[in-house]
């Protein structure tokens, strides 16, 4: 039974021609004359669990934040932003990215969800709805649905499971590393066959080969890339990776499979056909105890993702916008654990080189008592869907009408935010 | 006509309700499928994984120990003069198997942490492993899956370190023995088990003005005072996790009814309840601390609790198992696990009102679904999840997994890995979740080499007949039949569109 898991590389898709299919989904349809407009990309990153935006882009020069967070009280190590904001030590990348004008913080930003529940929360910072249940589809598929109308856009998330925010009409494309596939096996053509009237089956299974065969390329010259576990948590169950003395290969070595992540993400988005519309999704936000070691972990994760996509898309770079985005942000008050609850507002980042340079983006609303969020979280200053729809609107030219009332319904109030491209 | 509905039932029980048929098992219950079914019900609760399984305490005292040994070598580290980095790896989401393994063998070898842990990843494999084992093998299957779906319902992870080494205690202790009998007596003993109360965070949880707060504030250095930074003590202790996912996972749901100050309420009355600490002599075992509890009355949902110390939380748990919210969230969760994404509301009537007839009885819930007409349609509306995909897969086969590398990493690469659901709220149960392009193809590669290493002389299209019975579509059996080898059809037959689901 080894040779179930210990697959050979041999014969990794070499062409499609194994199963004849997929060209014609690969190959890119003459596009339409606006090129510039064609080679725009956005990423989607979700941060999941409620990422604490008071230690991603931390406070230091608002009074109250050390005597709120206490021993959680990031000062001294941040890297310095402006007057108000830092960003966590672990953030060395974005903190250039920064520097350069390439990345924003967005400081004071939540969904209309108020339940603090993270799953209601996520279904809404999900769905783009204004509330929760009241859609079944991800308003990045609705944005890709509308775009399509004008020209070809396809749009990939990463990891194994589909994140809701691409779920819906358009069949959407998901990657996690695997092993490939034998270009001379007979069964992924008999099944498709097989599935030829199945709603579910067919178009996944075709667009999944379509996929691999397109992996081939974008992952060349890549170490092999971490399994879609390293994206989690553990990934033996139960047991942190090895400490002492291994801890610090250990950790690098998660920071440059994080790394390697972004760059295969950046390789089929720079492709030719390849997705310029993507979602990722990382887990393990909730730090309800032990926040500051938890969040060590998960934030230099996330930024040799975004180092890695940065580097990895090269002069693309310069088309890209990415939002990095999570459910509701936790309380502004430690807890009695070393931790923080479940809050409202959080931090944002939007980043890339067809960002706009400028400071904070939206308003901070202070961390004083009477600003708080019924006297226990951020207040939010800025509808989620506003930051979504400014990104949406003037880099990917999604219009204004179907921003307000089919990517997010019912949304005209909300105004996309103006001036980040 | 009779006939074919009897043999279609026959079919549906043993893929729908159970975990996917084994050979001879579709002609057992053809006589009576409800019958069948109904059988397997029993007071006792689900069947417990073979093999000698290790108690959640003395799975607790060996995490212990591997901290101690983990805190010996941070302090040798410490006494060395290079410069020390952050402990907090983001390599806990590392892959061991990235590194070389002959280079690992000898890392391992000298380092006694490595040889710890290395001790409780087997612990925690093998008892998926048993699991699985128990999945594949089983001839009550419907018991099986019925026991698996509260699993999922009280979640644990091993996401959480701590929690990892007791996940499968967990079921055994608190899960397999309550599935058939009270649903107060199943919430009790999960909520109150060292599993839930580490993954949740309640062991640190301590009341603001108890005692064991008030003598921290003193600057005392006990058990309370010594792990608590100063900076953090104006809100000293409550940790409100668990209370928040009691109510909105696992009983009366995200419109229950509750508001954030009842969620706040509940999480003082549940100070107290925690695990013995390090030096305790029962060491994670469940205890309550008198001295850590909130004193004074609460209200919880409109309802004042003045009971003492534990009896408090005993009284809020009971009260939200009896409430008819409960019983709606609880009820439709039953009809989408077992019969689709989006369930009749027919059905979730007849659950709950079988549910509040007998007050959360879930042998009673069990043998309404059995006798409702809604689960026995024909169209088979589930989409396996990963899990239920290979033990079927297994069962299909007329075998069971043999070690946990012939499925832990495929599990793990579709996206479900072993005992560690990504969040509280237990896997997902929709077909859109795990249906996904990549999905699909990596279904497609463990088909292939599972059906090269599994299926030996035997004929794909009597395997195909015992496992899917009559919803063995004609145009799969026909597939079957033409292909070019054993494995092939075997292959197909798992990758059929009936075979993925349910």
């Amino acid at each position: 039974m080894n040779a179930l898991m210990n697959p050979s590389r041999r014969g990794v898709l070499a062409t499609a021609a194994g199963f004849g299919l997929t060209l014609q989904l690969l190959g890119v349809p003459a596009l339409a004359a606006d090129s510039a407009l064609n080679r725009r990309k956005v990423v989607v990153v979700i941060c999941r669990g409620g990422m604490d935006g008071l230690s991603v882009a931390p406070p230091v020069g608002d009074s109250e934040y050390r005597g709120l967070r206490g021993g959680l009280a990031l000062d001294d190590a941040a890297l310095p932003l402006d007057a108000t904001f830092a960003l966590h030590p672990q953030l060395t990348a974005v903190h250039a990215l920064a520097k350069a004008g390439e990345a924003r913080v967005v400081p004071a930003v939540a969904t209309p969800d108020r339940a603090r529940s993270h799953f209601e929360a996520q279904d809404v910072l999900e769905t783009g709805a204004a509330g929760v249940y009241s859609t079944t589809s991800g308003w990045l598929n609705r944005a890709v649905e509308t775009l399509s109308a004008h020209r070809k856009v396809d749009a990939l998330s990463i990891g194994a499971t589909a994140p809701l925010i691409l779920r819906g009409k358009v069949q959407t494309a998901s990657w996690s590393p695997g092993r490939g596939i034998d270009a001379q096996a007979r069964l992924p053509g008999l099944l498709q066959d097989l599935y030829r009237n199945d709603p579910l089956l067919g178009p996944a299974l075709a667009r999944g080969l379509a996929t691999e065969a397109m992996a081939k390329d974008a992952t060349a010259g890549l170490d092999a890339v971490a399994p879609p576990a390293a994206m989690t948590r553990a990934s033996t169950p139960g047991v942190p990776a090895p400490q002492a003395p291994f801890a610090r290969a250990a950790a690098q070595q998660g920071r440059d499979a994080a790394r390697t992540l972004g760059q295969s993400l950046a390789g089929f988005m720079r492709e030719p056909g390849g997705p310029t519309v993507a979602a990722i999704s990382l887990d393990g936000f909730d730090s309800h105890a032990n926040q500051a070691g938890l969040l060590t972990g998960r934030l230099a994760y996330l930024d040799a993702v975004l180092d890695g996509l940065h580097q990895g898309l090269g002069p693309e770079w310069k088309d890209t916008v990415v939002v990095v985005a999570t459910e509701f942000g936790r309380t502004a008050r430690a807890n009695g654990t070393g931790g923080t609850d479940h809050g409202t507002a959080s931090t944002a980042l939007v980043l890339g080189g067809a960002l706009k340079p400028g400071g904070i983006v939206g308003d901070w609303p202070t961390l004083k008592q009477q600003a708080l969020y019924e006297n226990r979280d951020l207040a939010p200053t800025l509808d989620m869907r506003g930051l979504f729809k400014g990104v949406l609107a003037e880099h990917m030219g999604v219009d204004r009408a179907q921003l307000d009332g089919v990517v997010f319904p019912n949304s005209a109030a909300v105004k996309p935010v103006p001036g980040l491209v | 006509m009779a006939l074919a509905d009897q043999d279609m039932k026959a079919a549906i029980a043993a893929t729908r309700f159970g975990l996917g048929a084994k050979p001879g098992e579709i002609a057992q219950a053809r006589r009576d499928p409800q019958g069948f079914l109904r059988s397997q019900i029993r007071r006792e609760g689900a069947d417990q994984p073979p093999g000698a399984a290790m108690t959640s305490a003395q799975r607790m005292a060996e995490f212990r120990d591997y901290q101690r040994e983990r805190r010996e070598v941070r302090l040798e580290k410490a006494a060395d003069p290079r410069p020390a980095r952050s402990e907090a790896a983001p390599g806990a989401g590392v892959d061991a198997t990235m590194m070389a393994d002959g280079a690992r063998a000898k890392a391992e070898a000298r380092d006694p942490v490595k040889v710890v842990g290395n001790m409780l990843r087997q612990d925690i494999s093998s008892d998926f492993t048993a699991r699985a084992q128990l999945g594949a093998a089983t001839d009550a299957a419907f018991r099986e899956r019925w026991a698996l779906f509260w699993a999922n319902h009280f979640t644990v992870s091993a996401t959480k370190a701590i929690t990892g080494t007791v996940v499968g205690p967990f079921e055994d202790e608190a899960i397999r023995p309550n599935v058939f009998g009270r649903f107060e007596d199943l919430l009790g003993a999960a909520e109150s088990h060292p599993a839930m109360l580490t993954y949740l965070d309640q062991i640190q949880s301590i009341g603001p003005d108890s005692q064991a707060a008030q003598f921290a504030r003193r600057g005392g250095q006990g058990r309370f005072g010594a792990q608590l930074q100063p900076a953090v003590q104006r809100n000293l202790g409550l940790n409100e996790n668990l209370a928040r996912e009691i109510m909105e996972l696992h009983t009366v749901g995200v419109n229950g009814g509750y508001s954030q100050a009842d969620v706040t309420e509940f999480a003082r009355a549940m100070t107290g309840l925690s695990i013995g600490g390090p030096r305790d002599a029962a060491y994670g075992v469940a205890v309550f601390r008198e001295q850590a509890h909130e004193p004074g009355e609460r209200t919880v949902m409109g309802v004042r609790y003045d009971q003492r110390g534990r009896a408090q939380t005993n009284a809020i748990l009971s009260d939200l198992a009896g409430k008819p919210q409960t019983a709606r969230f609880v009820c439709a969760k039953i009809a989408r696990h077992f019969v689709a994404d989006d369930p009749p509301p027919t059905l979730v009537a007849r659950l709950e009102a079988a549910w509040t007839a007998s007050r959360g009885d879930l042998a009673k819930v069990a043998e309404a679904l059995i006798a409702a007409p809604e689960a026995w349609a024909p169209t088979p509306e589930k989409f396996k999840t990963p899990y239920e995909f290979v033990i079927s897969s297994y069962r299909a086969a007329g075998g069971q997994p043999q070690g946990f590398q012939q499925f832990g990493p495929i599990l793990t690469a579709l996206g479900q890995k072993p005992f560690s659901a990504p969040s509280p709220k237990g896997w997902p149960e929709d077909a859109q979740s795990w249906a996904a392009p990549d999905a699909i193809v990596k279904r497609m590669q463990f088909a292939q080499a599972f059906s090269a290493a599994a299926v030996h002389d035997r004929d794909p299209k009597a395997l195909a007949a015992e496992a899917l019975g009559e919803r063995l579509t004609p145009e799969t059996a026909k597939a079957i039949a033409r292909a070019e080898s054993r494995p092939e059809g075997f292959a197909l037959l798992l990758m059929s569109p009936e075979f993925q689901r349910r």
